[in-house]
């Protein structure tokens, strides 16, 4: 049998992981069900989204410009350096793009949504909502996880680009390479293969950081120390299950292309 | 009105009612090995503000998310204006709950809307119920408890006692004919406490609504009380007017009057 310090931890693993299936399946549910809150969901894609553009824009530009500055004297000792535009293309829109702008969404949309329904779990609003006849998980929940699930992939192509203009900066300073030409050879390698799998996984991304956010913040204790918890565990719990959806969509693809 | 004293509402001027407008039968719920009622009764008629006193923690305030269907009993029956909430569907509930104002204990204030939006939210389901504009509504709302000039500041510019009176005009907006009051006085200073009786019991003598208080404060209780119902264990310990229960020799009523 496990040991006591192994089996309590392993427990409350699965306590925890069944419960965000539970509260996933509720969501699938309850999002084709009328009345649907359109004005909530918008205002949330602005806020979520929009606002998480200057952070996105900023990580992605410089990700790009540092990928190149490092990969560019090893192609240039191997006279490679015509692969560099397709190069940074390939790893930034299979892995380097999405998985960076998750996590970052993962901290920034995680923890405010957490922190935010858990405030408004532990003063009750979340009670009045429901005896004023509108359905919370409905109103607060689902625009909240269809907003990121949407808005995630959106930004990861926006970082996408906006690291292939870094990227871009760099060539054109050290090789004079012009803009035209450097995306055609982006484009030249860039397979449906590369874009589908990526796109797919954001979609997961997204869904994956606006549900543990309002998990966890729909789940609140009382007091504000709740709030914290919420806050922070959200965005522990989003990153690890980030990275698990990574390597399972690595499978299924290779999976897939080996056909 | 501030200076006035508050006047006693007297038991004569109390309609009599026969039909109570809300029963509760052998109410029990328990977390875990909690039990935080255990057999709870009561009986509220129209018209009448029923206060009820208890010490901290002894399930005030999950007796009446359990009235409006915020909690679900494990055991009893709970009528209200003739149905009995515990078998209706989520539709009915939602009709139901609008003829119930709830005022939270900490005034749960929609934090990210203004004055107005918070107004706003419990007419977007009832469109149906309201008969004049709701701009209007909402002004005359606010002007209610005096507060007209903060239609469109946010909840977090308000001090307590507005935010309390703000949460009072939300509850009213539907115009329920019975209102749940959790800890309406705590946390205010006395003369803001003082204005919040005086609106509860003009809501009362205006609207003739029956209401539920829940309250630590004894003066509070003692100015707005037709009839209290002391909760111990889980279990309606005694029931009487605030003068039967002041004359009480019960040691345990007696700690709630020193
Ligand atoms: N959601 C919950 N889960 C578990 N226990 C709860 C929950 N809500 C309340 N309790 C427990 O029920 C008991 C009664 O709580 P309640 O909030 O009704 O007290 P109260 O009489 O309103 O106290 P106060 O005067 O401090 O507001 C407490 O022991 C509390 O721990
Ligand atoms: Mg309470």
């Amino acid at each position: 049998m496990l040991p006591n310090y192994l089996f309590e931890p392993l427990r409350i693993y699965f306590i925890e992981a069944g419960a965000i299936t539970r509260f996933a399946i509720r969501f699938l549910k309850e999002v084709f069900k009328p009345p649907y809150e359109f004005q909530e969901f918008f205002k949330q894609c602005f806020l979520l989204g929009y606002k998480t553009l200057p952070l996105v824009g900023v990580t992605g530009f410089i990700m790009g410009l540092v990928l190149t500055l490092q990969t560019r004297p090893t192609l240039v000792e191997f006279g490679a350096e015509a692969w560099m535009p397709s190069m940074v293309g390939i790893s930034i829109v299979r892995e380097i793009g999405p998985v960076v702008t998750a996590l970052i969404c993962a901290g920034k949309i995680g923890s405010s949504i957490g922190a935010e329904l858990g405030s408004m779990k532990v003063t009750e609003q979340i009670d009045a909502m429901e005896v004023s006849g509108t359905n919370p998980f409905r109103y607060l929940i689902v625009t909240r996880i269809l907003a990121t699930t949407i808005m995630i992939p959106i930004l990861v192509i926006l970082a996408d680009f906006i690291a292939m203009t870094g990227s871009y900066l760099v060539e054109n300073l050290k090789g004079a390479v012009t803009w035209q030409l450097y995306f055609n050879q982006v484009f030249a390698h860039l397979d449906f293969s590369d874009i589908l799998p990526a796109t797919v996984k954001s979609f997961f991304f997204g869904f994956a950081i606006g549900l543990v956010g309002c998990y966890k913040g729909y789940k609140a204790e009382k007091g504000t120390a709740g709030v914290g918890r919420a806050a922070n565990s959200a965005v522990v719990i989003a990153s690890m299950i980030l990275f698990v959806i990574d390597f399972l969509a690595v499978l299924v693809a290779d999976v897939f292309y080996e056909l | 009105m501030k200076d006035s004293p508050i006047s006693r509402v007297s038991h004569q001027s109390m309609p009599a009612s026969v039909e109570p407008v809300l029963l509760v039968r052998d109410l029990q719920k328990s977390f875990g090995n909690n039990h935080v009622l255990n057999g709870f009764n009561m009986e509220l008629f129209m018209g009448e503000n029923l206060v009820i006193i208890g010490k901290s923690g002894s399930g005030k305030s999950v007796l009446i998310k359990c009235l409006v269907g915020l909690m679900e009993p494990d055991e009893g029956q709970i009528m209200i204006l003739g149905k009995d909430i515990t078998t209706l569907d989520q539709e009915e509930l939602d009709q139901l709950r609008t003829e119930i104002g709830f005022l939270f204990q900490g005034s749960a204030l929609y934090d990210s809307m203004t004055v107005r939006e918070n107004l706003e939210f419990p007419l977007r389901r009832h469109l149906d119920k309201i008969t004049s504009s709701s701009s209007n509504l909402i002004e005359d709302a606010l002007d209610n408890v005096g507060l007209r000039h903060t239609i469109d500041l946010m909840p977090s510019e308000l001090s307590g006692g507005m935010k309390r009176r703000v949460a009072l005009a939300r509850a009213l907006i539907l115009d329920p004919k019975i209102i749940l009051y959790d800890e309406p006085t705590s946390g205010l200073d006395p003369i803001t406490a003082k204005e919040i009786i005086e609106l509860i019991l003009n809501i009362q003598r205006q609207r003739q609504t029956a209401s539920i208080i829940i309250t630590h404060d004894m003066d509070c209780a003692r100015v707005i009380s037709n009839r209290m119902i002391l909760l111990i264990d889980g279990q309606n310990y005694i029931e009487g007017t605030y003068e039967e229960l002041y004359k009480s020799k019960d040691p345990q009523v007696q700690a709630f009057f020193k």
